[in-house]
């Protein structure tokens, strides 16, 4: 069994095709929506956690590729530059998933991406806006 | 005054740090070493406890001379990648306020704003290196006739770059909580609707004024760590305020002192000068302050050995009373307990987050350790204290 946090990008084409129906049906996959902004015709994303069979997930991927689905890992989505991160702790305040937490006694800001939803909230609540999500831009290449 | 054990003079201290003699440590350290040792003993060792803190502060800026261009130019109104420049100086002075805003910036008309790019921004980007472009207007004179200029001013190219900030390093702040049963968006950052969450803003037992309540060591004209560079105090800082209610080992139970800073920008480092866009607020600027604080004599031991769970502060909701002007505490709360990540307010469990950045407040404490130790950081007896002025 894995579980993994995945952003599906539709194209203008893709947008109203039961493709995560498939998923389900067809490779026995479970999966969670933490975020979809769907717009008929025009291109759209999906952020699942999708949990199932190690083989079958990777079958399940096949699949998205042969349908013209751009898949990637939330963790590539959602980006805290380490470098330039103060510790500040006002991210913190506004994470519902508890992904960017203090870490105490040091008070050091950390990112655990495996918590991650991808609600963005954190990336106006940087004050030197070192975290860049990249969830927003729609396109499909 | 009390005789003390103990009594050591600036001077020799200085001289010691000259010899690389001196003992430094910095203002954790020092909290072991008194409660193991006593303050008198400690002391008698300690010569020098460094402290730090690393937050948001709005009360910065800079003063920038441009030089002059032929033919000369009298400057009445400047901005600096768009954002305003006070003038009302001479010819070419000008400042450069860590909050302003250029005039096109939406605010808060899209609640909350973002506040992307401010006078912090400016400063910050001149001490990374990189080019401002200055666009200037004026009357005109029979001394300083031009009346347009727009050039690229780089740091190492300007002739002076101070900055000057009337307002740092408060002493203790507010916890902030929300009443209300909206989010709010304010300087102590997103506060959660009923007690959703709390947030603080200090260093606690390293900040600087709290490792001297009183402003015994701290006056004008004491050496500081500012920004990467060397600066100084300059006075005390707007809203200081010294007659406060205070705990027994004499830290403010609230607000209290604040400092006016100053320091040659060219030789600061913009790892310790951040600009911030507070969502909803504005546009602010973290400031690293250090301040290295004298061991003169046992009293000073024991300031310094000053730890979180003797500090308090107080509880405000920023919902309700603070903008309304309604001088009230929800409950008073220990740093220790703040920075546990757990407090209690009107029965409820609210979970806090700092404002104020920790981690690189030791990192300042540390290096202004081993700025003392190496030789390279003399104190600066101060020419007044606070308290005479
Ligand atoms: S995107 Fe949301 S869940 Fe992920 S780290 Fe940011 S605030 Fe937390
Ligand atoms: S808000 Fe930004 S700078 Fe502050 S701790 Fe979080 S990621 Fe780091």
């Amino acid at each position: 069994m894995i579980k993994k946090r995945m952003v599906l990008r539709f194209s203008k084409k893709t947008w109203n095709q039961p493709i995560v129906y498939r998923l389900v049906k067809d490779f026995d996959l479970a999966f969670n929506i933490l975020k979809a902004s769907v717009f008929p015709k025009e291109a759209s994303l999906m952020v699942l956690e999708i949990s199932g069979d190690e083989a079958e997930f990777d079958r399940g991927m096949a699949y998205l590729d042969s349908h013209g689905v751009v898949y990637e890992p939330l963790e590539a989505n959602i980006k805290k530059d380490e470098e330039r991160c103060i510790h500040c702790g006002a991210c913190a305040a506004v994470c519902p998933t508890g992904a960017l937490a203090i870490q105490r006694p040091e008070m050091k800001v950390v990112f655990d991406t495996e918590k991650c939803s991808g609600c963005e909230l954190c990336v106006k609540a940087c004050p030197p806006r070192v975290i860049v999500a990249t969830l927003s831009s729609n396109e499909v290449q | 005054m009390a005789e003390f054990k103990v009594q050591k003079t600036y001077k020799e201290i200085n001289e010691k740090i000259k010899k690389g003699k001196v003992v430094v440590v910095n203002a954790e350290e020092m909290i072991d070493i008194v409660e193991e040792k006593g303050a008198v003993k400690a002391a008698q060792e300690i010569d020098v406890v460094t402290t730090g803190t690393f937050g948001a502060m709005c009360s910065s800026g800079a003063i920038l001379n441009v030089g002059h261009a032929t033919p000369k130019m009298k400057i009445s109104r400047a901005k600096l990648n768009g954002v305003p420049a006070y003038c009302g100086l001479a010819a070419v002075d000008l400042y450069i306020g860590a909050s302003e805003l250029p005039d096109e910036d939406p605010r808060n008309t899209v609640y909350p704003g973002e506040f992307k790019y401010g006078g912090a921004h400016v400063i910050q980007d001149l001490l990374s290196g990189k080019p401002v472009l200055m666009e200037a207007w004026a009357y005109g004179t029979d001394c300083y006739p031009r009346k347009y200029l727009k050039k690229e001013l780089n740091l190492h190219e300007l002739r002076n770059a101070i900055l000057f900030n009337p307002r740092n390093a408060y002493q203790n702040y507010n916890c902030a909580v929300n009443s209300t049963r909206r989010t709010i968006y304010t300087y102590m950052g997103a506060l959660k609707p009923l007690f959703g969450n709390a947030t603080y803003s200090t260093s606690g037992q390293i900040s600087p004024l709290l490792n001297d309540p009183y402003f015994k060591t701290i006056g004008v004209g004491t050496r500081i760590f500012l920004g990467g560079g060397q600066g100084y105090v300059a006075f005390y800082g707007t809203q200081h305020v010294f007659d406060v209610p205070r705990s027994p080992n004499g830290t403010p139970t609230e607000g209290a002192g604040t400092l006016c800073v100053i320091g040659d920008m060219k030789k600061m480092d913009p790892n310790w000068i951040a600009a911030a866009s507070i969502q909803g607020y504005g546009v602010s600027m973290y400031v690293g302050i250090g301040v290295p604080i004298p061991i003169l004599n046992e009293d000073m031991a024991r300031f310094t050995a000053v730890k979180d769970a003797d500090i308090v502060t107080q509880i405000i909701d920023y919902g309700g009373d603070y903008p309304k002007g309604i001088d009230r505490s929800l409950g008073t709360v220990t740093y220790k307990e703040l920075k546990d990540g757990l407090i209690t307010v009107q029965g409820k469990e609210v979970s806090v987050t700092p404002m104020a950045s920790y981690p690189k407040a030791l990192e300042i404490s540390n290096i202004l350790k081993e700025e003392i130790q190496k030789g390279r950081f003399y104190l600066g007896e101060p020419q007044a204290t606070f308290s005479q002025l």
